[in-house]
């Protein structure tokens, strides 16, 4: 069934953009990431322009995180702390991304920025954890017990320390802000919720339990892609109501199947698949910016100079 | 026998006069959610006074243009191992669809004069401000632009595509595509002889978004801060209600 989006000015098939939905939805649910970073290009693929791709895709995110981080809520594993703290960084992060890319594209190739931005980033995060999780399996098997070892970093020794009961620490409000800080110059940059990046820099940086990590990355990126989402409908125009409905139809219901299975997974299997999939992605643009394309000429919206 | 022909022209001017009795199947496409594209079917005669006296036969070209906005097309290039878009031309002028149909090759029923003059033919009728850069082959990118669009299929030519019955009666069908954007889309008929014009017949058609398209499109442009909570809103009723009807289904 076609349907013409308002918006966007196109007409796709209203069931693609259900399992589009559906599927990156499951992922959402199961990593506690926004999806974004694999729905925006998706949604390049199938002829959404780019902008309201973006825009869009915000505002998609906010229901998916939204019906996931219920769920944590209800199994206690949110660290509304952590998450408010993460969040107020986020909140000048993505004010700050904004006008990192505005002024990117007064410059022009703020398209292979964004790209290169996802090459690299999916590369270095999807690579590290992939070889963590390889070698805490590995050493589960050989039944040498791994030793949980208190990682007394850089967040023991700052100071303004608070305690963050949820996650079991006392350290330094600073690199949690900073982390929050840069991922919403990302989520700004790259159009995405930024959970893919927050997820491991909360595990490897922060020494948050794994259980704890994803719902708290929801209930930071609920409030964050909101923000962007307002600022997209009242700057841009960009925010396709048509295309963000179907899409969370198909979302909503994958990421409470994807919190189910997540549940059922252990936390070392759950990270080398996200650690995969993220490699995938990277993988995929990293070779469209390597191959020669077929088409050496694309066409851009007009009074761009 | 020049100057007599044309004396005779002169003189019995509107008697000789081929004119175009128009009929469109419609004038007006709404666009609605579920709009698939339409088949818009142009049809008419010709109108004389007196019988056809020229050898020449009387040839038809139908044109159906979209609104035009600017584009910029880039090109990519390697640089440091990567492709990337290195140079553009700004097109200050193209149509979002362009469809052009005529009764035998258009080389033929047209001069490039006449060409030049109604900007009939697909790479007329995109005008280039060229060379805004210093660049001089704004002819590659233009044709990239007719290119891509083809293989979208927002420009179309089709050659041949008017049925032209005894000089008299004609019809096509030109069909729009579902990516259609709002406007005005003129349609142009012109009757040529041995590549000239003799006449030309304009009409417009309507195309334009309705119901639930329309009052969304209005909304988001005229009241954003409210579209935009509005998103919101269903964004989390519909997260809040995913989650509420899916432990009601696990209790069971």
């Amino acid at each position: 069934m076609q349907i013409y989006l308002p918006i966007a000015e196109v007409s796709v098939n209203a069931f693609l953009l259900l399992g589009l939905g559906g599927i990156v939805g499951i992922l959402s649910g199961m990593f506690g990431v926004g999806g974004g970073f694999l729905m925006t290009p998706l949604l390049f693929f199938i002829g959404i322009p780019p902008a309201v791709a973006v825009a869009t895709e915000a505002n998609q995110i906010v229901a998916s995180s939204f019906s996931g981080v219920l769920a944590h809520f209800r199994r206690k594993t949110v660290d509304l702390r952590m998450g408010t703290v993460l969040l107020i960084g986020g909140l000048v992060g993505a004010a700050l991304g904004v006008l990192v890319f505005n002024y990117l594209r007064s410059l022009g190739q703020v398209d292979l920025l964004v790209k290169l931005c996802y090459v690299v980033f999916l590369g270095v995060i999807g690579g590290m954890m992939f070889f963590e999780s390889l070698r805490a399996i590995r050493k589960s098997r050989s039944g040498a017990k791994t030793a949980t070892r208190k990682k007394h970093g850089i967040a023991h020794k700052l100071p303004f320390k608070m305690r963050f009961r949820t996650s079991g620490l006392y350290i330094s409000v600073i690199p949690p802000l900073l982390i929050g800080v840069a991922v919403g110059i990302l989520a700004a940059i790259m159009g995405v919720g930024g959970g893919f990046i927050m997820v491991p820099a909360m595990i490897y940086l922060l020494g948050m339990p794994t259980k704890v990590v994803v719902g708290t990355s929801l209930f930071q990126i609920i409030f964050v892609t909101a923000f962007t989402t307002l600022l997209h409908a009242t700057t841009n125009y960009t925010v396709d109501i048509a295309l963000a409905v179907l899409l969370l139809v198909g979302g909503v219901i994958g990421a409470q199947v994807g919190t189910r299975i997540g549940t059922r997974l252990n936390a070392e299997q759950l990270r080398i698949l996200l650690a995969l999939m993220v490699l995938v992605v990277c993988f995929k643009l990293g070779l469209d910016l390597l191959i020669k394309p077929s088409e050496l000429y694309s066409i851009g919206a007009g009074g761009g100079h | 026998m020049r100057w007599l022909m044309l004396m005779f022209a002169l003189v019995t001017g509107p008697a000789w006069a081929e004119e175009v009795v128009l009929g469109l199947s419609r004038d007006k496409v709404a666009i609605t959610a579920t709009f698939e594209g339409s088949d818009i079917l142009i049809f008419g005669a010709v109108k004389r006074e007196s019988p056809i006296q020229d050898k020449e036969p009387l040839e038809v070209v139908v044109s159906v243009s979209g609104p035009s906005r600017p584009v910029t097309v880039w090109r990519k290039e390697r640089q440091l191992g990567i492709w990337v878009n290195s140079e553009s031309v700004e097109v200050d002028g193209a149509p979002s669809f362009y469809a052009v149909a005529s009764s035998a090759p258009l080389s033929e029923v047209l001069s490039e004069g006449e060409d030049l003059r109604h900007q009939i033919t697909l790479s007329r009728a995109i005008r280039s401000s060229g060379a805004l850069h210093g660049f001089k082959d704004t002819r590659a990118y233009t044709d990239a632009l007719i290119r891509i669009r083809e293989k979208q299929g927002a420009y179309k030519v089709n050659e041949g595509g008017v049925v032209f019955d005894e000089q008299t009666l004609f019809r096509t069908s030109i069909s729009l595509p579902a990516n259609l954007t709002e406007g005005m889309y003129l349609t142009r008929i012109f009757l040529t002889r041995g590549g000239k014009i003799v006449s030309e017949y304009d009409a417009f058609i309507d195309v334009r978004k309705v119901g639930l398209e329309r009052w969304l499109y209005t909304l988001a442009h005229e009241r954003p801060l409210w579209y935009g909570l509005m998103s919101l809103a269903i964004a989390i009723a519909a997260g809040w209600g995913a989650s509420a009807i899916f432990r009601v289904l696990q209790r069971r």
